[in-house]
C-alpha cells in the first residue's frame, strides 16, 4: 500500500531485508553497554571538592575497602540513559492498554507542581509549624477523596496498592480483636478473579484465605458468599468494578450478608477508574478500599513505581485508622504520631505518606473538577465498551454480551483452532507499535486479554487499535502462524529465554574472569 | 477538559456503535438507588493557570529546607541532586512505562534495575540485591519477616538504636502478623547489651548503623551472637551516603541489609516518595521479597535483562508468596541509579569525606555553645546534641528565628526522658556561613 508520495504507508511493508550490522545497532535502536562495562573507578561526573583538613570522628568504623562501582562524565551518563530509554514502550509514545493497570496519560503539570520547592524540598520532620502547606495540600485530597467514595476517614501514609491493602486488612483485623475476636475470626474470603496481592496480603497478618467462585456471569453472588462465612470469617476482599471488566451488581446484598455475619467488606479499589461520580464504595457497603493514586489519579507508572495507595474506612473502622493522621489545633494544622490513647493500629511507615504523588493526584483533580473527573470515567468505560463491541464477533467474550466497565475481558476459545495462544497474539501487538493487554488475568478465564483504554485514547486511534487488532485477529484465524510464533520481530528484543533466567539466577553484574 | 481527547460527537458515534442510546444505560449494573445523581461536592475544574496559583501559594506556606540553614535528617537527607537526574527520569519512555512485565519492550528498564541492583549489592557489600522497596522502613519489616521465613522463629529483637519510626512500623506488622517483638530501651550512646537479649526463638536482631542518634556500630560482635543462637543479623542504614565511609553491612557480617536510598538521586519530598534498597546472601535469594531483574538471552542469542524468580511473588504464588509487595519505588530506584552512576566509588568516597568533615566542624561550633554538648564518640554526617533548653521549645525558637535546627528526639519518643536532645545532620549542601547562624542563633536562645 502506497501514499500518495509514493511511500509505504506502514513501515512493516518498506523491507525485511537481513538486519545484520557491525554495531548491532539498527539505526535509532542502539545496542547499550552495562555502566560496569564502561565506567572506570576513578572517573566521576559531579564535582566535589575535597574538604580542607579535618580530623576525623569514625573512629574505627572507616571503610577500607573498596566499592567497586565505576564512574561515568556526565555527557556518558546522559548518553547511556537516553539510549535505554529508547527500548521502552511509553504511554506517552502510544496506547497502552494493559487492564487492570490504567495507564492513563500523565500530564506534566503535575510533574512541574511536585518540584516546586514548596513541596518538593521539604523535610518530613521539620516543624509543623514550617510545613502548613504541605498539610492542608494533605488534608485538602483526604477531604475530596472521601468525598467521592462516600466513606468516613482514611489513612494517607500507604506507599502503594497492596500497601493499602495491608492498611485496610489491619484496620480491619484490629477492630476484630477490639471485639475480643481476634483468635476466632481468621478466614478472609477472596474471590478466584481477585488480584495476587489480596490473598498475599491476608495471610501476610496470619489470615487464612478461603476461596470464593465466580459466578457464571463473571461476578460473585451473595449465594456464593454466604455459603461460604460463618463465625470464623473476618472479611471479603472484593474488587469492584472486578477484574473481569464487571461492576458487582449483587455488591450491596454481599456487603450485608457479611455486616450480618459479624464480618468486614474490603474492596480493591484498583478499578475507580470507572465510577468516579456515577457510585460511592460508601453507599455499597464498603468497610475499607484502597485507592491506587498511580491509576485513578494519573501519577506516572514510572517502570514500576512509586504509587501511593491511601485507603478509605468507614465509620466502623474509622477508630482503628493508622498514624500519622491530621488534626486541627485552632488555625493551624498538627499531626498525631503516636498511638498512645487512641484505638490507632499503628504505624504503616515512617513519615507521613507519598506526598510528592498527593500533589500530582490533587493537580489532576482540581484540573477536572467533579463533571470533569465523572466525563473521564463515563469516557474510560464508553471506550472499552466501544473495543468490546468493535472485536466480539471475531473474539471470545467469557461472559456473553453484557456491557463492561471500564476494561473489556476476552478468552482464548476463539484461538482454539489457530493452534496459537494468547500470549503469542500479545507478541504480534507489539510489531505493530501496541503495548499488549493484561493477559493471562485474570485466572478464572482461559488465557484472558484483558483491555483497559483509559479515557485519554482519542476516537482515531481507538479506531486503528480496533482496526490492528481486527486484521491480527483476522489473520490468525486464517491460518497466518509466524506473524504470531516468531512475533516480536522488530522490537529491540525478540522473546527472551525466561527459564534460563530464573534457573540460573544472575542477578547482578560481575567482573568476567582473565581468559 | 483539556485530558479528555473525546468530543460530544466522537461520543455520540461511539454510543451508537455500543447499541446505546445514552452513557448511563452502560452503568446499568449499578443498582439505581446506589448511583450518584448530579455532581459531588469538589471544586469545579480549573486552567492550567489556575491550578499553579492555587498549588504555588500553597507551596509558598512551607518553608523549603533549600532557603534557610537546614540541618534535620533522622532518616531523610537533603543533598545535592545533579540537574541531568532529574531530566532523565521525566523521559516519557521512563516515567510513563509500567512494570516491565513485555521484556522485549521495556530493556531500558530492565537493564537500568539490572545496574541498580549490582550497585546496592556493591554499596552493602552484599551478594544480591532487589530492584528495591517503598522506603527503608517498609524493607526494615519485610526483613524481619523474611528472617522468621529462614528462621521459622517468630521473635525480632530490635536495637535501641533503630528509627523510632522503623521500629513502629515493623512493630506494627509483627503484632498483626502474631509474632513477638522484642524492643530494647532506646540506646542514645551505643552501650546496650544486644548479646543478651538474644535467645534460642530469636529470628534476628535489627541494627542501625549509623544508629538514629547518630553513632556508627560495630556490628561484627552482634553478628557473631546472632549467629551463635541461630539468628539472622539485619543491618540497617537510612543514610546510604554513609556506606562510601564506613564500613559496609556486608563487611560486618549481615544475614541482610536494608536501607534508605532516598539520598542518591531523591529530593526530600516531605517523605516519599523514596526508595527502599533490599540486599542480602544469594543462598537466601528465594525468600527474599520483591522484583528481581535478571540476565538472559533473546532467541537471537543476545544479552537480555527480565523480571525472574516470579514464582516468590504475589501474582503467580498467591497466599504462599513472600511478601504482598507489587509496584514498588522504579523510577526512584532510577534516579538512585543515575546519581550513582555519575558518582562512581570515587565521587561516593569523596562525597562522604565532605559529609563527615562538614559534620566535624558543625559539631565543634554547637558544642562551642554554652551549655550545648556533642553526646557522640563517632559520628558520620548525623549527631546528637544535648540542650539546658527542652528540645522541641527550642527548635520552634530556632525555626522563628529561620534556622531549623534539627530533630527533638522527643518528636518520635516522647516519653523516654530524652527532653533535652536534638539530632542533628549536616550534608553537602550546609555551608559554613549555615554553621555560623546555626550556632549563633543556638548562642542567643540559651
Amino acid at each position: 500500500m502506497l501514499n500518495n508520495q509514493g511511500r509505504p504507508t506502514r513501515s512493516g511493508e518498506a523491507s525485511t531485508a537481513d538486519t545484520h550490522t557491525f554495531t548491532g545497532n539498527r539505526a535509532l535502536d542502539m545496542e547499550e553497554a552495562l555502566i560496569f562495562e564502561t565506567g572506570r573507578l576513578d572517573a566521576t561526573g559531579v564535582d566535589i571538592d575535597e574538604p580542607s583538613a579535618f580530623v576525623s570522628r569514625l573512629g574505627a568504623h572507616a571503610r577500607n575497602s573498596e566499592i567497586g562501582l565505576p564512574g561515568l562524565s556526565e555527557p556518558e551518563a546522559m548518553r547511556h540513559y537516553v539510549r535505554l530509554s529508547r527500548k521502552n514502550y511509553s504511554i506517552d509514545a502510544g496506547l497502552y492498554p494493559l487492564g487492570s493497570c490504567t495507564m492513563k496519560h500523565n500530564p506534566r503539570l503535575n510533574e512541574k507542581m511536585a518540584r516546586l520547592p514548596g513541596f518538593a524540598d521539604i523535610h518530613p520532620l521539620q516543624p509543623t509549624s514550617t510545613v502548613q502547606g504541605a498539610l492542608e495540600l494533605t488534608s485538602d485530597l483526604a477531604r475530596i477523596l472521601m468525598t467521592m467514595t462516600g466513606m468516613s476517614a482514611i489513612a494517607m501514609s500507604p506507599k502503594a496498592g497492596a500497601h493499602g491493602e495491608l492498611c485496610g486488612m489491619m484496620a480491619i483485623k484490629a477492630a476484630i480483636e477490639a471485639r475480643g475476636e481476634g483468635a476466632t475470626r481468621n478466614v478472609v474470603l477472596v474471590p478466584e478473579s481477585a488480584h495476587g496481592t489480596n490473598p498475599a496480603t491476608a495471610a501476610l497478618i496470619g489470615f487464612s484465605v478461603r476461596s470464593v467462585p465466580t459466578g457464571a456471569d463473571g461476578t460473585v453472588s451473595p449465594d456464593a458468599v454466604r455459603s461460604a462465612l460463618g463465625p470464623e470469617v473476618a472479611a471479603i476482599m472484593l474488587t469492584n468494578p472486578n477484574t473481569c471488566g464487571l461492576f458487582e451488581r449483587e455488591i450491596a446484598a454481599i456487603a450485608q450478608a457479611m455486616h450480618e455475619a459479624g464480618a468486614f467488606f474490603y474492596c480493591d479499589g484498583a478499578n475507580f477508574n470507572a465510577i468516579m461520580g456515577k457510585a460511592r464504595p460508601g453507599d455499597l457497603g464498603v468497610d475499607a478500599m484502597h485507592i491506587n493514586l498511580h491509576k485513578t489519579f494519573s501519577t506516572p507508572h514510572g517502570g514500576g513505581g512509586p504509587g501511593a495507595g491511601p485507603v478509605v474506612l468507614s465509620k466502623a473502622l474509622a477508630p482503628f485508622a493508622p498514624v500519622p493522621y491530621i488534626v486541627a489545633r485552632g488555625d493551624t494544622l498538627d499531626f498525631v504520631e503516636h498511638i498512645e490513647g487512641s484505638q490507632a493500629f499503628g504505624r504503616m511507615t515512617a513519615f507521613h505518606g507519598q506526598m510528592g504523588m498527593f500533589v500530582r493526584a490533587i493537580a489532576f483533580i482540581l484540573s477536572h473538577g467533579a463533571d470533569g473527573l465523572k466525563q473521564a470515567s463515563e469516557d474510560a468505560v464508553l471506550s472499552a465498551n466501544y473495543i468490546r463491541v468493535s472485536l466480539n464477533d471475531l473474539m471470545s467474550s467469557p461472559f456473553g454480551d453484557r456491557p463492561c466497565m471500564h476494561e473489556a475481558l476476552f478468552d482464548d476459545r476463539w484461538l482454539k483452532e489457530t493452534g496459537l495462544t494468547t500470549l503469542d497474539f500479545a507478541k504480534a501487538m507489539i510489531d505493530e507499535g501496541y503495548h499488549p493487554m493484561t493477559v493471562y488475568f485474570p485466572l478464572v478465564v482461559h488465557g484472558a486479554m484483558l483491555i483497559e483504554p483509559t479515557e485519554s485514547e482519542s476516537k482515531a486511534s481507538l479506531d486503528l487499535f480496533i482496526m490492528t487488532l481486527r486484521d491480527l485477529a483476522l489473520s490468525a484465524l486464517g491460518g497466518e502462524r509466524e506473524r504470531f510464533t516468531a512475533a516480536p520481530r522488530r522490537a529491540p528484543r525478540r522473546r527472551l529465554d525466561e527459564t534460563r533466567a530464573a534457573r540460573q539466577p544472575v542477578l547482578k553484574w560481575t567482573k568476567p574472569a582473565p581468559a | 477538559m483539556r485530558y479528555l481527547p473525546l468530543d460530544a460527537v466522537d461520543r455520540a458515534l461511539m454510543l451508537a456503535r455500543v447499541g446505546v442510546s445514552h452513557i448511563d444505560e452502560i452503568f446499568a449494573d449499578i443498582p439505581a438507588d446506589k448511583r450518584v445523581s448530579g455532581l459531588l461536592d469538589i471544586p469545579t475544574r480549573k486552567s492550567e493557570i489556575e491550578v499553579e496559583r492555587i498549588l504555588s501559594s500553597l507551596a509558598k506556606r512551607n518553608v523549603a529546607a533549600g532557603s534557610v540553614p537546614f540541618f534535620v535528617g533522622a532518616g531523610a537527607y537533603r543533598h545535592h541532586v545533579p540537574a541531568s537526574v532529574d531530566h532523565l527520569i521525566q523521559r516519557s519512555e521512563f516515567l510513563t512505562s509500567y512494570t516491565p512485565y513485555q521484556p522485549e519492550i521495556a530493556q531500558g528498564t530492565l537493564q537500568v534495575l539490572f545496574e541498580f541492583q549490582t550497585q546496592v549489592a556493591a554499596l552493602t557489600g552484599m551478594e544480591v540485591a532487589n530492584a528495591s522497596m517503598y522506603d527503608g522502613s517498609t524493607a526494615c519489616a519485610e526483613a524481619m519477616l523474611m528472617a522468621h521465613r529462614l528462621t521459622r522463629r517468630k521473635k525480632a529483637v530490635l536495637s535501641g538504636g533503630l528509627h523510632p519510626q522503623y521500629a513502629d512500623v515493623a512493630a506494627t506488622l509483627a503484632h498483626m502478623a502474631g509474632d513477638e517483638i522484642l524492643r530494647l530501651a532506646p540506646d542514645i550512646l551505643a552501650s546496650e547489651d544486644i548479646a543478651a537479649a538474644i535467645d534460642d526463638q530469636t529470628s534476628c536482631v535489627i541494627v542501625q548503623s549509623p544508629d538514629f542518634f547518630g553513632n556508627p556500630r560495630d556490628l561484627a560482635p552482634i553478628k557473631a551472637a546472632a549467629h551463635a543462637k541461630g539468628a539472622l543479623l539485619i543491618a540497617v542504614f537510612t543514610e546510604t551516603v554513609s556506606l562510601g565511609a564506613l564500613r559496609s553491612p556486608g563487611e560486618m557480617g549481615a544475614d541482610i541489609a536494608v536501607g534508605e536510598g532516598q539520598s542518591i538521586g531523591n529530593t526530600l519530598n516531605f517523605g516519599g516518595p523514596y526508595v527502599g534498597l533490599f540486599a542480602t546472601q544469594s543462598k537466601y535469594v528465594r525468600q527474599m521479597p520483591g522484583r528481581l531483574a535478571g540476565e538472559t538471552i533473546d532467541a537471537e542469542g543476545r544479552r537480555s535483562f527480565v523480571l525472574t524468580l516470579s514464582t516468590r511473588e504475589q501474582h503467580i504464588r498467591r497466599e504462599k508468596a513472600t511478601s504482598n509487595i507489587c509496584t514498588n519505588s522504579g523510577l526512584c530506584a532510577l534516579a538512585f541509579s543515575i546519581h550513582m552512576s555519575l558518582l562512581g566509588q570515587t565521587g561516593m568516597q569523596r562525597l562522604a569525606r565532605v559529609n563527615h568533615a562538614n559534620a566535624v566542624q558543625l559539631a565543634d561550633r554547637l558544642s562551642g555553645v554554652k551549655g550545648v554538648s556533642v553526646i557522640n564518640e563517632c559520628f558520620f554526617n548525623e549527631f546528637t546534641i544535648r540542650t539546658p533548653r527542652p528540645a522541641e521549645e527550642l527548635i520552634e525558637t530556632l525555626a522563628k528565628k529561620g534556622v531549623i535546627g534539627g530533630l527533638p528526639v522527643s518528636r518520635l519518643l516522647p516519653k523516654a526522658g530524652l527532653d533535652d536532645l536534638i539530632v542533628v545532620a549536616s550534608t553537602e549542601t550546609n555551608s559554613d556561613e549555615d554553621r555560623a547562624a546555626y550556632a549563633a542563633a543556638l548562642a542567643q536562645c540559651l
